[in-house]
């Protein structure tokens, strides 16, 4: 990607051009998300840049907003209920996906291309259809409104997820191991726990996280199958957003980021370690 | 419907007295009671009322846990969804009076037998006869008295020194020009636009009742449809307009006092053709025993004379008690007499609407969906 | 694994032949494979797939009409709608009885809700009758009262069409101040043998009270149709007078001679539903009951795509009516532009991280995977802040003098504010699969192309454009399917006109409860999104679909 010597003043111009482009669509992507964080700070209530906070004065700063967070019952339960639901769900996801995404790796199943289209499709289905849906379905069964009818729902739109990060990873996966284990005496559980967990681990926690995260930033399923007392953070936000935008909601925001930003280093460290283990050394 | 002789007892009977003296609380026990509840209502400033009003009080009693949801708006749809789906997760609602009415003819709310359940005044006036002309059907707990009336920005430069004076100065882009909030809902919007359209204020519903009026009130609308942001809660205007995303916009009148007088926005109020109704409670159907006993028994504890009249402290709406006005008088913080800001003051009733109960009941579904329809064109 | 060594020809170890050992044990790995798949399959089935199915269901159920109205769906098979006529009397009647119930029981504003989708104003049509069924036909019952007050107690209609043993219980009851399980109402089998239309009206008029009000039937008269169908049941069959025993004979040949001097008024069902509104006079309102009786209907599939089903067949809506496709359309033409914008934002980073060394490449992808991870509502909080008149973006516009203080720029509440939000929401997806197609170009295709005389926009366009063009399939699609199914973002910063169909679909579920045409919309969008679907992985193939 650099400049070779021989360039002309033209494209001298372009290259210097297109980095300056480029910079402006990064800035692009994620100055929203960095905006937040100072403007969270704000002694006042509003959503743009005080004068005080421009000349740097500390006046113009505060942690007010993030006390009103941490304090206030309309954000803690919001924010406890979400801590509620989303392991729950995140767990049968990753119980269930597993298992069946070392089935699906097997040589010969029956039907895979069916298998896996329903499997995947959570993640397709636009969310308001899957949302009116179980509305609809979880009403006859007496689970819509309920705790267990949020956490079914999460999980089921976490599998797809699951599914996609364990069956990559088996895909590498060097058969000879499991018939070496075997072989030597091991038997298909203690293969399965000694050999095969090992190194499928990177993907399931992965998948994990990525069910978990589905789960704790979604809105649209918990809006129309969750109880007033069921509210989760990002449901809170919503209304939040629609209704009374108050400035704990940049503290709230901020915070969420602060989560992502463990999650993606968690998950880049798996990436390594899982290609490591594999035996694809990183370029 | 004798809104209008009750507002002008309201408005007599609101000479200051001084708060009355804090009520021994001897609350009656409550058998086989659950011990939480959801109450759903309209956030913001008027939900915040009731909280310091009677529900903090009354969890502080009895131990009881309750829930707030913010659904009021959607007061119907949210109990006709939970009654279909089987599931009543709602253990009280605020409705205002044309929902009442609705939701009491859906079957979707309790009939409820008022002097039985509602606290008799205190010189032993039974409920039904103290709240009067507000008991509008037989579902239906009232609260309070409320307008929904409109605010403006007192700083705008375009304007040149003019401030709106009458309600059809929202139709008028030349004079005031900016963004407007409405609501995202045809009543009261409609009838505004026929005002402004020159039909007098007893054809209104004459008017309205046929398509071509519809089509009439949405034309008018259509001159301001780009200038408009749509509300659909309660808090939302005061917020744009503190916010200085709208220029003008309508709201209840309780929401634009906490802004302009709690929160010293600059903004003002315009007291012309605002639209009246009552605020109350409605119980759903569907409720089990110990829910249902526990919500009859915060009823009687919520709307005594006392703790409406310590609502109407907190944001300026008229209780719905004869025996609660004379009790109403200074904002619980600030110190203010409350009466020059509330909706049954004569000085801000130069004109006025009363919600039209029967007819918004009747018509509310054919001219929803042409208010919808025409709104995503 | 527990692999055969098969070490003959034709034998396996344990001596079957290899060919059936072989089988067995793929059989063995299959069944082993499926065991591992049944218990996610069936539990996705169960708690997604099933939902789906119910959405589709719901978007052509259609029971209300013949559960409420069933007499009247009846009475209305023989009534040729294309007549142009009204239909008769018996209709009429058929529909006060079935208004009585539903009055009673509050279904008749649900009915209203349901016909007034098809026929705007059949809510305040059935609201308005509603409250005046119970009046029509109290001259019948006023002229019975006039003949002999005890056609004004309760008991005396309790008493001759209930079954004595159910009497005595019922009085019980009542005494009892209803504290235990009321006893449900049995007709007497005399009445039910010789009063026929007394019987079935009192029995419907029983059961309600004791159901839906919890009351006695022993405490209010019963409705008009009863004294009518009284005085019809004597008047066809005079000797039914005397079928009650002694006691009874005088008051009931009272109404015999009446009757038949015709002192009592003949019930006229069609003058008071005409009175109580004229349009039931016309055949319009019975035509949509007629067209919408059936338990399954297209009606909802109809109104998604602007049309409805008359008398005479399908029309298309009144102008004013017709929103949905051109709710589908700009849903469609939104995604496409966000679609388009992500294309032309992501394709120079996506170049960009795939020809820098790995080591930046990585540490600049941190920037476009830290919004992939970050809350969907985090980043709309973030546009919603700084796409506001009086927020960042616009205060910087009149900080640079680029726009004046009062003319502030309108980016929120409008399309403008759907596309940059979406734009920047989904732009991730555009750029990782189209990095992940431009990793795999070989850069000495450009070089050769160039040391071959091209140009270096010829040596793009001819060389290095064509062969990322899968990576902007993929991408495209992806963005696309999960552009046209947002809601979330739509609905807080598009305003009126920015929202799109999933919006619509939630108005329907959440707001004005029209399910079945939620469902129908929805349906119409699931179809779209799989196709497109099939089309992605036809081309990029679903296991291939990488996360970061």
């Amino acid at each position: 990607m650099s400049l070779p010597v021989y360039a002309t003043a033209g494209q001298r111009l372009w290259h210097y051009a297109f980095r300056v482009i480029c910079g402006l669509i990064f800035f692009f992507l994620i100055a929203p998300i960095i905006i937040i964080i100072p403007l969270s700070f704000n002694a006042q209530d509003f959503f743009t840049f005080s004068p005080e906070m421009l000349r740097l004065d500390p006046a113009g700063y505060s942690l007010k907003h993030y006390h009103d967070f941490f304090t206030n019952p309309d954000w803690q339960l919001p924010l406890w209920n979400s801590l509620a639901i989303a392991p729950v769900a995140t767990l049968i996801a990753v119980s269930l996906g597993t298992l069946a995404a070392i089935g699906l790796s097997q040589s010969h199943v029956p039907f895979k291309g069916t298998i896996m289209a329903i499997l995947i499709s959570p993640m397709i289905v636009p969310l308001i259809i899957s949302a009116a849906g179980m509305y609809f379905f979880y009403s006859r069964v007496g689970l819509q409104g309920t705790y267990w009818g949020v956490v079914l729902a999460h999980a089921v739109l976490g599998i797809p997820f699951v599914i996609i990060t364990v069956t990559a990873t088996l895909v590498g996966f060097d058969r000879s191991l499991t018939r070496a284990a075997a072989s030597l005496g091991a038997g298909p559980v203690r293969t399965f726990f000694m050999v095969q967990m090992p190194l499928i681990m990177p993907g399931v926690v992965a998948g994990a996280l990525f069910a978990f995260i589905t789960s704790f930033d979604e809105v649209v399923v918990v809006l129309f199958l969750g109880a007033p007392g069921d509210k989760t953070l990002p449901w809170q936000m919503f209304t939040g957003l629609r209704e009374q935008i108050s400035p704990t909601i940049l503290a709230a925001a901020t915070v969420l980021v602060s989560i992502s930003v463990v999650l993606l280093v968690t998950l880049e460290v798996l990436r390594r370690r899982s290609e490591r283990l594999r035996g694809m050394s990183p370029t | 419907m004798t809104l209008k002789s009750l507002l002008s007892a309201t408005a007599l009977a609101m000479l200051p007295l001084g708060a009355g003296a804090a009520f021994a609380e001897d609350l009656p026990p409550c058998d086989n009671c659950s011990d939480s509840m959801v109450l759903m209502s309209w956030g913001g400033a008027y939900q915040a009322s009731q909280v310091a009003a009677y529900a903090e009080p009354y969890a502080k009693l009895t131990g009881v846990k309750i829930t707030w949801d913010e659904g009021s708006n959607e007061a119907i749809a949210k109990m006709r969804a939970a009654s279909e789906a089987g599931n009543m997760t709602y253990s009280l609602v605020d409705v205002e009076g044309p929902d009442s009415q609705r939701a009491c003819d859906e079957g979707l709310a309790e009939e409820i037998d008022f002097d039985k359940v509602l606290a008799a005044a205190p010189d032993g006036t039974p409920a039904s006869k103290d709240f009067g002309a507000a008991m509008i059907n037989e579902c239906f707990v009232p609260q309070i008295v409320f307008s929904t009336t409109f605010g403006y920005r007192t700083d705008v430069k375009e304007w040149n020194g003019k401030v709106p004076e009458d309600l059809c100065a929202i139709f008028d882009l030349q004079t005031f020009p900016g963004m407007r909030a409405l609501e995202k809902r045809p009543k009261k919007n409609l009838e505004w636009a026929l005002l402004c359209d020159g039909v007098s204020k007893d054809e209104l519903y004459t008017v309205l009742s046929t398509k071509e009026g519809v089509d009439r009130a949405l034309a008018k609308l259509d001159t301001i449809k780009d200038h408009v942001v749509w509300w659909s809660a309660g808090a939302e205007t005061p917020q744009l307009l503190a916010d200085g995303e709208v220029v003008m916009g309508s709201t209840y009148n309780g929401r634009l006092f906490s802004a302009i007088v709690e929160q010293k926005q600059p903004i003002a109020m315009l007291w012309d053709w605002e639209v009246f109704d009552f605020d109350g409670w409605v119980v759903p159907k569907g409720l089990d025993e110990a829910q249902k006993n526990r919500v009859m028994h915060f009823l009687n504890f919520a709307t005594d004379t006392q703790r409406l009249a310590d609502q109407a402290k907190y944001i300026s709406y008229g209780p719905a008690r004869a025996s609660s006005q004379p009790l109403v008088s200074k904002h619980a913080t600030l110190g203010i007499e409350m009466a020059p800001f509330m909706p049954t003051n004569p000085a801000n009733q130069k004109n006025y609407l009363v919600n039209n109960i029967e007819w918004w009941a009747d018509n509310q579904d054919a001219v929803e969906v042409a208010f919808q329809n025409w709104l995503s064109k | 694994m527990t692999d055969q060594t098969a070490n003959g020809p034709m034998l396996a170890a344990d001596g079957t032949p290899l060919k059936q050992s072989l089988n067995r044990a793929l059989r063995r790995q299959k069944l082993r494979a499926f065991l591992l798949i049944a218990p996610l399959l069936i539990f996705v089935l169960v708690t997604f797939i099933a939902p789906i199915g119910d959405m589709l269901f719901r978007s052509v159920q259609n029971d209300i009409v013949a559960d409420t109205l069933p007499r009247t769906v009846a009475a209305l098979s023989k009534w040729n709608a294309e007549s142009g006529a009204p239909p008769e009397e018996p209709v009429y009647r058929a529909l006060a009885s079935d208004l009585l119930i539903a009055v009673a029981e509050k279904t008749h504003t649900q009915l209203g809700t349901r016909l007034n989708y098809e026929d705007s104003g059949f809510s305040s049509l059935l609201r308005g009758t509603g409250r005046d069924v119970d009046d029509m036909g109290e001259d019948v019952t006023k002229a019975l009262v006039a003949i002999d007050p005890i056609w004004d107690e309760p008991t005396t209609w309790t008493n001759l069409l209930g079954e004595p043993a159910w009497v005595s219980a019922q009085a019980d009851w009542d005494k009892a101040g209803g504290k235990t399980a009321e006893p449900p109402f049995v007709l007497s089998p005399v009445a039910q043998q010789n009063l026929p239309l007394t019987s079935a009206a009192f029995a419907d008029f029983a059961r309600v009270m004791q159901t839906v009000k919890n009351d006695s039937p022993t405490e209010k008269r019963p409705w008009n149709t009863v004294a009518i169908g009284l005085t019809e049941d004597l008047k066809a069959n005079p000797a039914a007078a005397g079928a009650f025993g002694t006691e009874w004979q005088p008051a009931l040949s009272a109404i015999v001679a009446a009757a038949q001097m015709g002192t009592i008024p003949a019930a006229n069902f069609t003058a008071a539903f005409t009175e109580s509104d004229k349009a039931w006079a016309t055949p319009q309102p019975w035509s949509i009951i007629k067209i919408f009786s059936p338990r399954f209907t297209s009606g909802y599939f109809l109104n998604a795509v602007d049309l409805k089903m008359t008398a005479d067949g399908i029309a298309p809506r009144a102008d004013s009516e017709r929103v949905y496709i051109m709710l589908f359309l700009r849903t469609m033409i939104l995604s496409l532009a966000i679609t388009g914008t992500c294309i032309l934002l992501g394709y120079p980073v996506a170049w960009l991280l795939a020809n820098l060394p790995p080591r930046t490449a990585n540490l600049l992808m941190i920037l476009v995977l830290l919004p992939f991870w970050t809350s969907l509502l985090v980043r709309t909080s973030a546009w919603k802040v700084l796409l506001q008149q009086q927020g960042v973006i616009n205060d910087l516009l009149v900080w640079a003098g680029l726009v004046a203080d009062e003319n502030r720029l309108v980016l929120i509440n409008n399309q403008t504010g759907t596309i940059i939000a979406m734009t920047h929401i989904l732009l991730p997806f555009m750029i990782l699969p189209l990095y992940s197609v431009m990793k795999t170009i070989p850069p000495s295709y450009l070089r050769a192309a160039k040391s071959l005389g091209a140009t270096d926009w010829t040596a793009f366009w001819r060389v290095y454009f064509p062969q990322s063009i899968p990576g902007i399939g993929a991408g495209s699609i992806l963005v696309f399917i999960l552009a046209i199914g947002y809601y979330i973002t739509p609905e807080l910063v598009g305003g009126a006109k920015g929202v799109f169909i999933s919006n619509r679909i939630a108005y329907h579920i959440g707001t004005s409860l029209n399910w079945g045409l939620a469902a129908a919309l929805g349906s119409l969008l699931l179809i779209v999104v799989l196709v497109l679907y099939w089309v992605y992985d036809r081309i990029v193939g679903i296991d291939n679909v990488k996360l970061g």
